[in-house]
């Protein structure tokens, strides 16, 4: 069947409209002028300002922090949680463990929020660093264990009944057959939690405490004031690392990003 | 799982079962009792500023039970609540029905694309997705607003010879509602509309079936699954936007979630907040477990 004409042209309109702006906000962060839509010339300026700006810089480095540290605890989780759900048959608890995996992708994020620091207050956690990894980890295992599930499913049981046949302990199977097989969904999700780690606001600006402010927390009380170059130029180096780890992961992984992508319905 | 045997030590599909259980159980179930909990409270100046649910007597004995519906009759006498629950429901909608309606024909055409393409077109796709959210709504804010690239652009093309006022209406949230979630909704629908079998739509041309006429009573039916799927993964969370609501949508644009916020952070009703919460599950919720019953059933 080929492509009508009709259809080529929905489908560049709908590419036009997903890009358009992110190439806009790209553009303006190389403007001269600080007002956003009048060009005034090639510059770097806004992105010299903000290297200097010393509550930025700390608000991201917090950021990086929280993101490998979350990812990497919600891949532990994630892909324990995929593994018993698709390998280990029946437990006490498979129905509770699908709907703690699920529930949390639709999950409007405020109710997350606000349910969290309602534990974190009567536990009498102290807010924080670790209070924001903990919220990250949850959303981000939930992720992992979609997308690893999806490629579970899809694996023989030859290899692992192989090795236990040949004396291999459940244990020793999981780290030598499964994880092997399983590593290119396991970095898509531990890319996809990491993304939304940095990414997130509304479950940081709940649960976090003084002294640890988030990137997104900081470019959102910097947004509410209007557009400022600064923040285009800080968008556009998000923006640029995120593309050149994504795609570089998913040449890397030879299409699992996308294979586990489309399966996280 | 295994029964207790003497000499019974935990083994590895015990990890492996308990570890994910007791984390999601700790950290995403108990804290919604919690909020159950404090919905019932009452709100007080205090630390933590919320009544307890058990008042236990001064000279021992049975403790008194604290709960009080009060908030929820707020939630549904005081009208803000409502309607900000309406509001957001039926910006929520239509925005689903208009991303339906754009994703639909790019899924298809991704699906019927030549396959050597689909990957670059896939990975076209969830790029967007993967680049911050906050950023991509922030994003909107310099193309719509009064001296934005928008009307620029229309007004140097003479098609309009005043700035239309976009930004901070409720038209500002419908299309960042779309633009943000556009992809949630292309994936779904492109995963059914790839598996369909092509021979069904050959078999209704070869009889006599008019390709509109295919594409009704088998393309569309066919990719329902997709449609549901897509439809639940952006309605859901976009009843609960905050970031929208917030940076492109005027002060009289309400949405639940934005009322939770404000409720939390500038009012500190926390109960008040956790029944405005609680009511949200229940209509949000309740018909994706209804849903998912009659699809398994």
């Amino acid at each position: 069947m080929k492509l009508s004409p009709a259809l080529l042209v929905a489908l560049a309109l709908g590419l036009a409209f997903l890009y358009l702006p992110i190439f806009l906000l790209v553009i303006y962060s190389f403007n001269d002028s600080r007002l956003v839509t009048v060009w005034a010339g090639f510059s770097l300026r806004w992105y010299g300002q903000l290297f200097q700006d010393a509550a930025f810089l700390e608000a991201a480095w917090m950021s990086l922090k929280v993101a490998v540290t979350s990812a990497t605890i919600a891949l532990v989780i994630g892909t324990l949680a995929a593994y018993a759900l698709v390998r280990l048959g029946r437990f006490r608890g498979r129905m509770m463990m699908i709907g703690m995996v699920q529930a949390p992708l639709v999950m409007p994020e405020v109710i997350t929020g606000i349910s969290l620091l309602l534990l974190f207050v009567t536990l009498n956690f102290d807010r924080g660093f670790g209070t924001i990894v903990i919220a990250h980890a949850t959303l981000g295992a939930a992720y992992v264990a979609v997308v690893v599930q999806a490629r579970l499913v899809t694996l023989e049981r030859d290899l692992e009944e192989a090795a236990l046949d040949l004396g291999a302990t459940p244990a020793a199977t999981f780290r030598q057959v499964v994880l092997p097989l399983a590593a290119p969904a396991m970095l898509a999700g531990w890319l996809l939690a990491f993304a939304l780690s940095l990414d997130d606001l509304i479950l940081a600006s709940f649960v976090s405490g003084p002294g640890s402010t988030t990137l997104p927390m900081k470019i959102y009380s910097q947004a509410r004031l209007g557009v400022t170059p600064m923040i285009n130029a800080l968008s556009t180096i998000v923006i640029v690392a995120v593309s050149i780890l994504v795609i570089g992961a998913s040449l890397l992984a030879k299409g699992a990003l996308i294979k586990g992508e489309h399966r996280a319905d | 799982m295994t029964g207790w045997r003497p000499g019974w030590r935990p083994g590895w599909r015990e990890a492996a079962i308990l570890l994910p259980l007791v984390w999601l159980g700790l950290f995403f179930l108990a804290p919604f009792l919690i909020v159950l909990k404090i919905s019932l409270a009452e709100s007080i100046l205090a630390q933590p500023p919320y009544s307890p649910l058990l008042v236990w007597p001064e000279g021992g004995g049975w403790p008194a039970l604290g709960a009080r519906l009060d908030n929820y009759l707020v939630v549904l006498q005081d009208d803000l609540y409502l309607r900000s629950l309406l509001n957001a429901l039926r910006i929520a909608a239509v925005s689903t029905v208009v991303m339906l309606v754009i994703a639909y024909p790019m899924a298809y055409a991704m699906a019927r694309a030549p396959r050597n393409w689909r990957p670059a077109l896939l990975l076209a796709v969830i790029l967007p997705f993967w680049t911050s959210f906050l950023i991509r709504v922030y994003a909107w804010i310099g193309i719509l607003k009064d001296e934005g690239f928008l009307n620029h652009a229309l007004m140097s093309l003479g098609l309009i010879d005043s700035p239309l006022v976009i930004l901070n209406t409720d038209w500002a949230v419908h299309i960042g509602i779309v633009y943000s979630y556009l992809p949630f909704m292309i994936l779904p629908l492109y995963a059914t509309l790839e598996r369909l079998d092509l021979t069904l739509l050959e078999a209704a041309a070869d009889l006599g079936a008019p390709p509109w006429k295919g594409f009704l009573q088998v393309t569309l039916p066919m990719s329902l699954p997709g449609i549901v799927a897509g439809s639940l993964l952006v309605f859901i969370p976009a009843v609960g936007e905050f970031v929208i609501p917030d940076l492109l949508g005027g002060s009289d644009t309400i949405m639940i979630g934005k009322i939770v916020w404000i409720e939390f952070f500038q009012n500190a009703d926390w109960p008040l907040a956790s029944a405005i919460a609680v009511t949200m599950l229940v209509v949000l919720v309740m018909p994706l477990v209804i849903l998912r019953r009659g699809l398994q059933a």
